[in-house]
């Protein structure tokens, strides 16, 4: 009963909420991706259980306030202020509601935890994220390319996300396709995203990194199929240059509003050398198992045999 | 050696902003200084106000830091909101990122630890120790100290705005941007220095006033019967206590990262800055309660006072608050779910916030049922208490949903995260603050305000505060995330413009109660409030004078229920006229307070231009002033009885004439 009227008033609500904001296109009341769109229904479930006590709340805020003001001449009991009666009512109807968005929470963290890989027939695509001051490196390492600033993948195609920073912590974010994450240096992180119709879609950073943050914004290309995807690629290959030590070095150096760049070419293991770069020193080795692009280490480490498949998170999850 | 280390013409800054500020300053201050020294009035200052150790004094002192500090950090709040209006459609506004990343970073700095923090030690500093019965603090010269190493703080933090920079990372000061790599200049020493000096000051706080409530109770008055504000404030200390140390362990490692080239928090050479982040939330949750709790104790004894009724659920109250703190310290990883931890741990954390919302729930419905059957007079304190529950109610609500992981992946760091906490910190703290402001008002000062500007004053902050917070919810949601500089979305403008209005009603709002307060002063003769019990009090404070007799209680009352003085008022035992009176033990203002507090300035001043003889020599001052009160003798003194039977006789014969 009490799961069909939240399911009716849901419908309400969000029928008053996509009007209200009818006008407001590209944000993430407004998804284009299967993440996001899960997401925005968890919101709206939520704000409806909580507006079940919010609402009377304020309604009898005012109520009472009118009702019981002096010289109305209501019943007045100045030593009356204990019943456990109300008090038991009081303490256990939040206890209801927060005992359900518990569970909600719960199962939604689980279901929509950012690190585990989306379900889907297609082939995942993978694409490492860098993030510089102020802009950031999309390395493809299946394709062998990278670019700067535009990031593309075909739409209906569940894409692994990879995620270090190069110097200050920013926050990965495309809005209109649903969860963000850190991006940290000597760290990697990890995001799954599709899309779910093709379009282009803004980037952001999601956390302040320095003065120029505000134009760290990309755009988040998604093709119809994965020819047009295809195509994309020729024309990163045929327009860039090789992204080599040399000119990785170069682009590290802090801009603002760095334009699109196309690199045709990587050095194999880009990423991982950026990632090392801070790693070397913490003796942290087994963390990241073997080179797994067979990057050059420093001279003097050696690397344990042991072969890594798997992140702990993600072994958590497929025993889920 | 440079003896004027890091320190060089070029530290003055060039902005015209920042210039004109800084001569508005200048002549306002001058003109301060001749009026003192016409008026010969830096003596008296100097001995009744700076060097005192009554709680009721410094706690007024406090207050006054407070609203200065208010105004500060609202200018900063009105700059960035009419930038963020401007700015929009491609262009760049009038605040360039090097100056709009200070001030948004100065607004959070200064509105927490400058303008709340001391509002609420303030208020609590006058009411505490009356409440208890109490003829001070226990550690009367420490209260003093803490006023003025929260001084030391504000003034660095003031001082940066006409000396070098002040930080540029948001009031967080998140590694690996806030060290030396990526933010070299004084910004971010300036920050630390003012946070670690004033943060010991808020620790010594906390110890001082939770031994008063363990060791000063007046007889008769169990801890279980002590007025909710007293308990919420205790609890508030608790979590002061605790987390305080937390804040100044993280800054230290800051510290040594920057001076000493530790790697703490750096990217390299093993350093983590997640560590920090982990570390300053460990005590930034923890501060929010500091907050919010001692405003939930105000609101709580206005709406019981105003009601003409006993406060529904004391214990439940009591309760309510100590589970508000516990679990205030189990939450603090929800400020960053988006770190890439694991779905149990997020979920832990998400569903531990939510419980928070139980027993705060709970407060707002005995704060309903306090006024279910009470004869309810619509004062200016009972404003304020009505509009903040229907704030906070809306602000409670969307804590909870970003306390979800899977709602805050998509909102963490947006406006909607903005638009929430500052409608809990306003809503919720600031609201009280002012509520519990007008409702002290004339027990701490002796008169009263004009309650016609203090309605207009809460109804443009009322419809202000919605005017400038509603929108950035949306914008939130509209994927707008916080601290940019300018946006290009045509789409947001509207919410923008709307926000920079609301911004601009609050301003009218604090004109109005600036207003109030120089009209109070000057007519102050017309609104003396000559019983001390202006609006029917139930607690211990309304027995007093107002102001209150310097040492409070002639003789220590007998208190045999929960609102004493009401249950005093019933039995007839208020107001009793005694043949005699003991001498009262007082302690001597001291000088040691404030020498100490410009010592800290000093020193940190000098740290943070790398001034190292200065320092030096400020920390060896510190020391040695420590030791010369430690080992003073004349700190104390006898009131006679008979200047005791003056002053009560008087306060009675007040009262007798109504």
């Amino acid at each position: 009963m009490n799961l069909l009227l939240t399911r009716n008033l849901s419908k309400v609500a969000l029928a008053a909420l996509v009007a209200l904001l009818a006008g407001c296109q590209g944000g993430v009341l407004d998804p284009k991706g299967q993440i996001g769109v899960m997401e925005k229904e968890l919101i709206i479930t939520a704000t409806i259980l909580m507006l079940l006590v919010v609402v009377p709340v304020i309604l009898m805020t005012l109520y009472f306030a009118w009702k019981y003001r002096e010289g109305r001449g209501e019943a007045y009991e100045p030593k009356w202020s204990h019943s456990t009666k109300i008090e038991a009512v009081v303490w256990i109807i939040p206890i209801i509601i927060i005992a359900i968005l518990g569970v909600i929470t719960y199962k939604s963290t689980h279901a929509l935890n950012p690190y585990k890989p989306i379900e889907s027939e297609e082939e995942p695509i993978t694409v490492e994220v860098v993030s510089l001051n102020w802009k950031w490196l999309f390395i493809y390492p299946d394709l062998g390319i990278a670019t700067v600033n535009e990031l593309a993948f075909p739409a209906n195609v569940p894409v692994n996300f990879r995620i270090t920073s190069a110097g200050t912590m920013n926050s990965f974010f495309i809005p209109q396709l649903g969860s963000q994450i850190y991006s940290m240096a000597g760290m990697e992180t990890k995001l799954h995203l599709i899309a779910d119709e093709p379009g282009t879609f803004k980037g952001i950073s999601a956390n302040y990194s320095g003065h120029g943050f505000t134009g760290m914004q990309f755009e988040t290309i998604a093709t119809p199929t994965r020819e047009d995807f295809q195509e994309w690629v020729e024309g990163v290959k045929a327009n860039g240059e090789a992204l080599t030590t040399e000119r990785y070095e170069a682009l590290v150096e802090p801009t603002e509003y760095h334009p699109v760049e196309y690199f045709g070419t990587v050095k194999d293991g880009l990423f991982f050398d950026i990632i090392w770069e801070y790693m070397g020193d913490m003796g942290r080795i087994e963390f990241y198992g073997k080179p797994e692009y067979g990057a050059e280490l420093p001279e003097g480490i050696i690397l344990p045999k042991r072969e890594r498949t798997s992140t702990s998170h993600e072994a958590e999850e497929a025993s889920h | 050696m440079n003896l004027l280390g890091k320190l060089s013409w070029d530290a003055i800054p060039h902005d015209p902003i920042v210039l004109v500020t800084l001569a508005v300053v200048a002549v306002g201050g001058a003109a301060l200084f001749v009026f003192m020294t016409l008026a010969k009035k830096w003596g008296w200052l100097w001995r009744e106000w700076l060097t005192s150790v009554d709680h009721k004094r410094l706690g007024i002192m406090y207050i006054i830091l407070a609203l200065v500090m208010l105004v500060r950090g609202f200018a900063d709040a009105i700059m960035m909101r009419t930038q963020l209006a401007v700015a929009t459609n491609g262009s760049e506004g009038y605040l360039p990122p090097h100056h709009y990343d200070q001030i948004f970073t100065a607004h959070g700095v200064i509105m927490i630890i400058f303008m709340a923090m001391p509002f609420m030690i303030g208020l609590m500093n006058i009411i505490v120790p009356l409440q208890i019965g109490a003829r001070d603090v226990a550690f009367p010269f420490l209260n003093n100290l803490s006023f003025w190493l929260a001084v030391s703080g504000a003034l660095l933090v003031n001082i940066s705005l006409g000396l070098g920079e002040f930080a540029m990372t948001g009031w967080v000061a998140y590694p690996p941007l806030s060290g030396l790599e990526f933010s070299p200049g004084t910004g971010v020493d300036y920050y630390i220095w003012a946070l670690q000096i004033s943060g010991i000051g808020t620790t010594l706080t906390g110890v001082n006033f939770l031994i008063t409530v363990l060791k000063m109770r007046t007889p008769g008055m169990k801890l279980m019967d002590m007025p909710i504000f007293t308990w919420t404030c205790t609890w508030a200390n608790v979590l002061i206590v605790a987390s305080f140390p937390i804040l100044t362990a993280a800054l230290a490692m800051l510290t040594l990262d920057r001076y000493l080239d530790f790697h703490f928090f750096t990217n390299d050479l093993g350093g983590n800055s997640m560590m920090y982040i982990n570390l300053f939330w460990a005590w930034g949750h923890p501060e929010v309660y500091i907050l919010v709790l001692p405003a939930f104790g105000m609101f709580s004894e206005i709406v019981s006072t105003f009601s003409g009724k006993r406060l529904f659920g004391h214990k439940s109250m009591i309760y309510a608050s100590g589970v508000i703190s516990l679990l205030g310290f189990i939450v603090w990883l929800h400020h960053f779910f988006t770190m890439g931890s694991s779905a149990n741990v997020n979920a832990f954390f998400g569903i531990m916030t939510m419980i928070i919302a139980i027993p705060t729930g709970v407060k707002l419905f005995n704060w309903l049922f306090t006024m279910y059957k009470g004869r309810i007079r619509m004062e200016v304190p009972m404003y304020w208490v009505i509009g903040f529950m229907i704030t906070f109610s809306i602000g409670g609500m969307t804590g909870v949903l970003l306390a979800i992981p899977g709602a805050d992946y998509v909102l963490h760091n947006s406006l909607f995260l903005i638009a929430h906490f500052h409608n809990t910190i306003i809503g919720g703290a600031v609201f009280g603050y002012l509520a519990g402001f007008a409702f002290w008002f004339p027990k701490a000062m002796g008169f009263h305000l004009d309650p016609k500007l203090g309605k207009v004053s809460f109804w443009c902050w009322f419809i202000g505060f919605f005017l400038a917070f509603m929108p950035l919810y949306v914008l939130g949601f509209m994927g707008m995330t916080r601290r940019l500089n300018h946006t290009d979305n045509p789409d947001w403008n509207v919410w923008l413009y709307i926000a920079a209005v609301g911004a601009f009603v609050i301003a009218i709002g604090i004109g109005a109660f600036v207003l109030q307060l120089i009209l109070g002063f000057k007519n102050k003769d017309k609104n003396l409030d000559k019983t001390g019990d202006p609006w029917n009090g139930h607690t211990l404070e309304w027995s007093l004078a107002s102001p209150p007799q310097f040492y409070n209680f002639a003789k220590l009352p007998q208190v045999e229920d929960l609102d004493a003085f009401t249950d005093m008022k019933e039995k007839g035992t208020a107001y009793q006229r005694h043949a005699s009176y003991e001498p009262i033990h007082m302690p001597s203002n001291t000088n040691a307070g404030p020498i100490m507090g410009l010592l800290a300035t000093a020193m940190g001043f000098a740290l943070i231009w790398h001034i190292w003889w200065l320092a030096g020599a400020s920390f060896i001052g510190l020391i040695v002033a420590f030791i010369c009160r430690a080992y003073a003798s004349n700190t104390d003194y006898y009131v006679q009885p008979d200047e005791v039977a003056r002053i009560e006789n008087a306060h009675l014969d007040n009262v007798a004439k109504g």
